[in-house]
């Protein structure tokens, strides 16, 4: 059976770091597969405008599709040269709760991400996101410093 | 001539234009407040005209009894899903795959900010002044009937929008209109479309924006002085173009973000002030119940008491109006109605809970005059309202009750007052462009001219007396319901099927709520 790990992304430089553990993980199992993540941080319960709404959908989509060209794809095209299986996925919501979600959805053995220093987007894995995900996740984390 | 004089001289040269403006000023105000009233007088009668051999407005009975008719043949839905409406709102039942889009939460909050505001706290006022504690009862009343109404504008909203293939939506009355009505074989959808579209954007003008601007001048000016309400308008229509037209979208960001405090903050206010007068509860609704019933010698007696009730809930809640439909048709969902359930809450919150707020403080307040002797109140000099202490009405009563409990208060209201009439105007803006494309076609002149139109409205409504732009917001904004209730008894037997099919699968547990 196909040992699934989940390698969750934030668009940094940290991101390389899980990416690279998650590789020699998956070359020292063999039959593994990787699911690149990338979670776009978004609240069902954060207040929008009329006219936001009327965009949202579009939005969405955008979103999505700014995550998997800049982030998701080149991470799976890379991971996929160097003869390892990968599959990409895009996630709105909390970022440990969608993590935690995919994971199990996937029914993946581990979840690897990064610890990051940088600021900015990385942020959303130091700090609350990766305490939050280590606390609450069933499934086992690995954070690569 | 000394530095003295010539310092005299120099402070005469400037304050004698200065002196002159503030006239014009003055006259300038009173000539738009003419002008409007003239101009307006025709369709405020129309739309108030009372019922043969009686004093009751037709459209009061209208809105009652389309509300009632929708309770009734919707089997209480109100009552019977408003659990079901809360656990959507808390996404028990939205699909994970789904997140990031518009959620229930976000429909319901969004159309709130455009209902929230002036109506609860100005309307309020004046539905009390005029119709004494006993409108309460009625206003009350009106809300939990109201849901109905919204319910079924908001089901059919979502059911019947368009879709367009970038990806945007566009949904309202206007379109369940045409299309329900083509879709069950019926003439005139698409001219009664057209009336709600004029009428729409009538509304938004009146009560979406004049209404707004006057009452945010009225609580400024009571604050920092008496000044022409041009001033104000001006100053509000450069915010609002910077946003509708500049594309400024982080004003109105902000705003959407600072009014839902605002609003919890007036409620809690409201309840510290009802909690620290928890002796004159029981007096409170007593007097509301007897009110109610007995008018308690408020002009109009008990119908003056009805009639201000059901018409401040209808302009405060807008439940048959199909504004909310606007701006409820941005969710995606496999179940329109859904969206219905969840729209159901809107008079609840907005009505039952925030307007009773206001009342409960104006009562408790004591800013009404009663007479000592035989317990009714006291009519002011026209005898049109009850008189009140300072002789203060709309906005300002309000002010002058929490005013009464805590001193520093009217000028949280004041800053609560402006950001609600803000985003008032601002979701308005949405619903009357939105009337305005749907007429004219969607394009960027099109757009334009009606948001300059939508601007310049906003220092007449600024200018003008309350008197005539609360008639004309009034019967802008009922003129919309006549049309909308109109087409939604012959829409709800489509909204009954939905319901029908949705409660079914819900009991048999093909819908049931996902693990999260």
């Amino acid at each position: 059976m196909t040992t699934k790990l989940v390698v969750g992304l934030d668009g940094h430089a940290s991101g390389e770091r899980a990416l690279a553990h998650a590789s020699r993980l998956a070359e020292l199992i063999g039959d593994c597969e990787l699911v690149v993540t990338y979670i776009v941080e978004w609240s069902p319960f954060s207040f929008q405008t009329a006219e936001e709404n009327e965009t949202r959908h579009k939005r969405r989509e955008e979103e999505t599709e700014t995550a998997l060209e800049r982030v998701v794809n080149p991470a799976v095209a890379k991971l996929k040269a160097a003869g390892l299986k990968a599959r990409g996925v895009v996630r709105h919501g909390d970022v440990s709760d969608a993590l935690i979600a995919v994971s199990t959805k996937e029914g993946a053995e581990q979840i690897i991400v990064a610890r990051a220093s940088e600021g900015g987007f990385a942020k959303r894995f130091f700090g609350s996101s990766t305490s939050n995900l280590v606390m609450s996740s069933t499934v086992p984390v690995t954070v690569v410093s | 001539m000394n530095y003295a004089q010539k310092a005299l001289l120099a402070a005469a040269i400037i304050a004698a234009p200065a002196s002159a403006m503030a006239q014009e000023a003055g006259s300038l105000d009173q000539r738009v407040n003419a002008a409007f009233a003239t101009a307006t007088g025709p369709f405020v009668s129309l739309i108030f005209a009372p019922l043969p051999g009686t004093s009751f407005p037709w459209i009061v009975m209208w809105l009652v009894v389309g509300a009632s008719i929708f309770t009734l043949y919707f089997g209480f839905v109100q009552f019977r899903f408003f659990g079901h409406a809360i656990k959507l709102v808390k996404g028990d039942y939205s699909d994970p795959n789904d997140a990031g889009e518009v959620s229930h939460f976000q429909a319901l909050t969004t159309a709130l900010s455009g209902t929230v505001g002036l109506g609860n706290i100005a309307g309020v006022a004046v539905a009390i002044g005029i119709g004494g504690p006993g409108a309460t009862f009625w206003m009350i009343l009106a809300g939990l009937l109201g849901m109905a109404s919204k319910f079924t504008e908001c089901t059919l909203a979502v059911k019947y929008r368009n879709e367009y293939p970038d990806g945007t939506v566009s949904g309202g009355p206007m379109y369940y209109m045409k299309k329900g009505f083509a879709e069950l074989g019926l003439p005139g959808g698409g001219f009664l479309a057209i009336m709600f579209s004029i009428f729409c954007i009538l509304g938004a003008l009146g009560g979406g924006n004049m209404f707004q601007a006057n009452q945010a001048h009225a609580q400024i000016a009571g604050i920092v002085g008496d000044f022409p309400g041009w001033i104000t308008g001006v100053v509000f229509a450069i915010v609002v173009f910077a946003v509708i037209v500049g594309g400024i979208k982080s004003i109105a960001q902000v705003t959407e973000k600072v009014v839902p405090f605002m609003g919890i903050l007036y409620v809690g206010a409201s309840l510290i002030i009802i909690l620290m007068n928890y002796d004159q509860i029981g007096a409170a609704f007593g007097s509301i119940f007897a009110g109610a019933f007995t008018g308690l010698g408020v002009a109009g007696g008990l119908v003056g008491a009805l009639i201000q009730g059901f018409k401040r809930a209808a302009f405060s809640n807008e439940a048959g109006v199909g504004s909310a439909a606007i701006a409820h048709a941005a969710v995606r969902t496999k179940e329109p109605i859904t969206e219905g359930f969840v729209s159901l809450l809107e008079p609840l919150i907005d009505t039952v809970v925030i307007c009773t707020m206001t009342a409960l403080v104006i009562t408790i307040s004591g800013q009404l005059i009663v007479n000592p002797e035989t317990g009714l109140f006291v009519l002011n000099e026209a005898g049109t309202a009850i008189a009140t202490v300072g002789d203060t009405s709309g906005v300002a009563l309000t002010s002058a009750a929490f005013g009464s409990a805590i001193s520093w208060f009217p000028y949280v209201l004041a800053i609560a007052v402006v950001l609600f009439a803000f985003s008032t105007m601002i979701s308005w803006s949405y619903y009357g462009l939105k009337a305005w494309t749907y007429l004219f076609g969607e394009g960027k002149t099109a757009e334009l001219s009606f948001k300059i139109i939508f601007c310049v409205f906003i220092v007449i409504g600024a200018a003008a007396n309350l008197g005539p732009v609360i008639d004309f917001s009034d019967a802008a904004i009922f003129a919309m319901a006549v049309v909308n209730i109109f087409a939604l008894y012959f829409l709800m037997k489509l909204v009954r099927r939905e319901l029908n099919s949705y409660a079914s699968r819900l009991k048999s547990g093909e819908i049931k709520p996902y693990a999260h």
